[in-house]
């Protein structure tokens, strides 16, 4: 079925789909319409879900783990400070192997208040065991919400999922929007834990010192079984839908020399960039990188690479940047830009990747022309 | 309100309609600082700001301006502690009965019936009761306003910041937008409110309750509910049960309200 959907109904209508049990939600700008879409789903009776209006974030977190631990399928959506309200909360969900699927619309920190689009809510729950995945059209936020659940509740993954869209930028824009009748693509949930009445166990009790390292290392080992189980799960999806996904969105890159990097919409922007920069013979490309964590192994060999990060670690760098550089071993032009909704312009990315300084940072608007 | 609290007063905001409508960096439209604060943190913060002008000597008024989400929700642990520490503040609580900020999802302050964004069908919980879980903490002064009545309101700020300790004051905060009715007819929608006795306006000073205003009349013979409601798009089409669920609870409310000024229990 072909519509016109903005992000945030893109990803209540996959919501819708994959039917979980029970929705926790809270309002937070420019999430609210997830939460207010699924309320009319279930006021409508096209959505037989258990909407709790619960009180806070860090609420809607515990909600949904204590609604996962029965075994039942969670959602939740937020941003901004509302993430941050839950944080403890979704350590609590990745170490309790809990596979809430949660939509983080990104949005600026304060203060001061700002609603618009930046990564730096995501990116401090980068330690969290969450796996996150940045999204950049309305049919890539439907889509990577169905997958979240089937990739969540997969036997050797059973972590929390997040898709990250960018605050207005995708939550709010409208574009086509293909949804399909799903089938059997997201299976029901069996959680081998859930709680039995008829087998007692204790749940998140006191752990010593020669118990919880094997419970962190089962978090990472899981994290890394889930690699495969993204790439069976995106091949699947491609298979059933016919839409392709990979761990990066690969533009022009085959022959470049430098490629730039980037986060959800700023990636769309770049491929714009590439095309006016090939007009002028500079062979470059552009790769969205698609999943965070896991951390995605990119090849860059050879190559000039430029990155760009809406968000930023202080004392440290841009998290995508100093990620990559880390990972990857390169020399990298590190450039922050769109913070706080900043306008980035593909103008603006094709100049980043002409007059980039191998081994600087740059933050756009602060640090004069490039 | 800043009026009768005077200038060496500092206002403590959590994210709520009020964030908004105080004006964009760099300009603000207070005469007096204004510290926004994260949302569930408004009664913490100010706690954190009362002791600190304490310490220094300083008489200066802390009043925490927040919402109903930002009181009876997210907020309401932050409240509770600083009112069980008797924090020397005045928590004014304006109460538009949604979560305005956001575009009018169902709070805690949103009565029954009640149509929001998260609540299409209509609100099926009833108001959380603040100002009797405000009471339970047995501050010096706590009152009701509603903001149809500025004098009243102007009057009430002012006695509450002649306490030492915390005090609360609960305005009633009729929303156009939210509640959905012509702009013009806020003034006529908050006194209506209070001749219904959907609100009751009153002061409690150490728990003891002296009804006020137009309240006085109202609790003996309260205009009906629906002269209230109905101007209201929010609890249009609003179903029999509710309704009559609501006048019970309005009748209830008064009764117990005048049996407890007269002493009755
Ligand atoms: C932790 C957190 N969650 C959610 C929000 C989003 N938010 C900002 S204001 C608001 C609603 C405020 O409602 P209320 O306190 O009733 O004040 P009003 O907007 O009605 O004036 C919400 C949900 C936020 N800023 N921080
Ligand atoms: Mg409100």
């Amino acid at each position: 079925m072909l519509t016109v959907s903005t992000g945030n109904k893109a990803v209540a209508m996959a919501v819708k789909q994959a039917k979980p049990a029970v929705v926790a939600a809270y309002p937070i700008t420019p999430q609210t319409e997830i939460v207010e879409q699924i309320a009319e789903y279930v006021t409508a009776k096209e959505l037989a879900t258990r909407y709790i209006a619960v009180e806070s974030e860090h609420s809607a977190m515990a909600a949904c783990i204590g609604a996962g631990v029965t075994g039942v399928r969670t959602f939740t959506a937020t941003s901004s400070h509302g993430l941050l309200y839950m944080h403890e909360m979704t350590n609590w969900a990745a170490g309790a192997r809990i596979p809430v699927v949660m939509a983080n619309v990104n949005r600026a920190l304060g203060p001061g208040w700002n609603i618009w689009a930046e990564h730096t809510d995501a990116m401090q729950e980068r330690d969290t065991g969450w796996l996150q995945v940045y999204v950049a059209s309305v049919q890539e936020a439907y889509d990577a919400t169905l997958m979240a659940f089937r990739i969540a509740e997969h036997n050797d993954v059973l972590l929390p999922v997040m898709i990250n869209l960018d605050g207005f930028l995708l939550s709010h824009i409208m574009q086509p929007l293909v949804a399909d009748k799903i089938g059997d693509f997201i299976p029901p949930l069996h959680l081998p834990h859930a709680i039995d009445v008829t087998k007692p166990r204790g749940y998140g009790g006191l752990t010593g010192p020669d118990e919880h390292f094997k419970f962190r290392w089962d978090i990472e080992r899981s994290m890394r079984d889930s690699r495969k189980v993204i790439e069976e799960t995106q091949a699947e999806f491609n298979r059933r839908f016919g839409r392709e996904y990979g761990w990066t969105e690969d533009y022009r890159c085959e022959d470049a020399d430098v490629v730039v990097l980037s986060l959800g919409t700023l990636g769309k922007e770049a491929e714009m960039a590439v095309d006016s920069l090939r007009k002028e013979g500079i062979r470059a490309g552009s790769m969205r990188v698609r999943w965070f964590r896991p951390f995605p192994k990119l090849d860059l060999n050879g190559r000039d690479v430029v990155v760009i990060d809406r968000d930023y670690s202080f004392g440290f760098g841009g998290v995508l940047a100093r990620s990559i550089e880390a990972k990857n071993r390169v020399d990298l032009f590190s450039v922050i830009a769109g913070l706080g909704g900043q306008e980035v312009t593909y103008d603006d990315i094709a100049g980043f990747i002409r007059n980039r300084r191998m081994g600087e940072e740059f933050w756009f608007g602060v640090s004069g022309d490039v | 309100m800043l009026k009768a609290a005077g200038p060496d007063s500092v206002l403590v905001v959590p994210a709520c309609c009020t964030s908004v409508i105080q004006g964009i960096y760099p300009n603000t439209a207070m005469n007096i600082p204004v510290y926004n604060v994260g949302f569930a943190t408004a009664a913490a913060s100010a706690s954190g700001m009362s002791a600190a002008f304490r310490s220094m000597g300083k008489k200066t008024n802390v009043i925490v301006y927040a919402g109903d989400g930002g009181t009876l929700d997210i907020g309401i642990q932050a409240l509770s502690g600083a009112f069980e520490r008797g924090t020397d503040f005045l928590y004014i609580c304006y109460d538009n009965e949604a979560y305005g900020n956001t575009g009018m999802q169902r709070s805690g302050g949103t009565p029954l019936g009640a149509k929001t964004t998260t609540t299409p069908g209509g609100k099926t919980d009833f108001k959380k009761d603040i100002d009797a879980i405000v009471a339970a903490h047995e501050p010096p002064y706590q009152a009701t306003a509603c903001a149809a009545y500025p004098q009243d309101l102007f009057k009430k700020v002012q006695k509450a910041l002649t306490f030492r300790g915390p005090t609360f004051i609960h305005v009633l905060a009729p929303c156009p937008p939210g509640w959905r009715y012509e702009t013009g007819k806020s003034v006529e929608v908050g006194k209506l409110a209070v001749k219904s006795g959907m609100w009751v306006l009153y002061e409690r000073e150490y728990g003891k309750l002296t009804i006020t205003g137009p309240s006085k009349a109202a609790i003996k013979k309260p205009v009906p509910l629906e002269e209230y409601l109905a101007p209201q798009g929010r609890f249009k089409g609003i179903d029999r049960k509710a309704l009559e669920t609501l006048k019970q609870r309005v009748d209830r409310t008064l009764k117990r309200f005048a049996q407890e000024e007269a002493g009755v229990c």
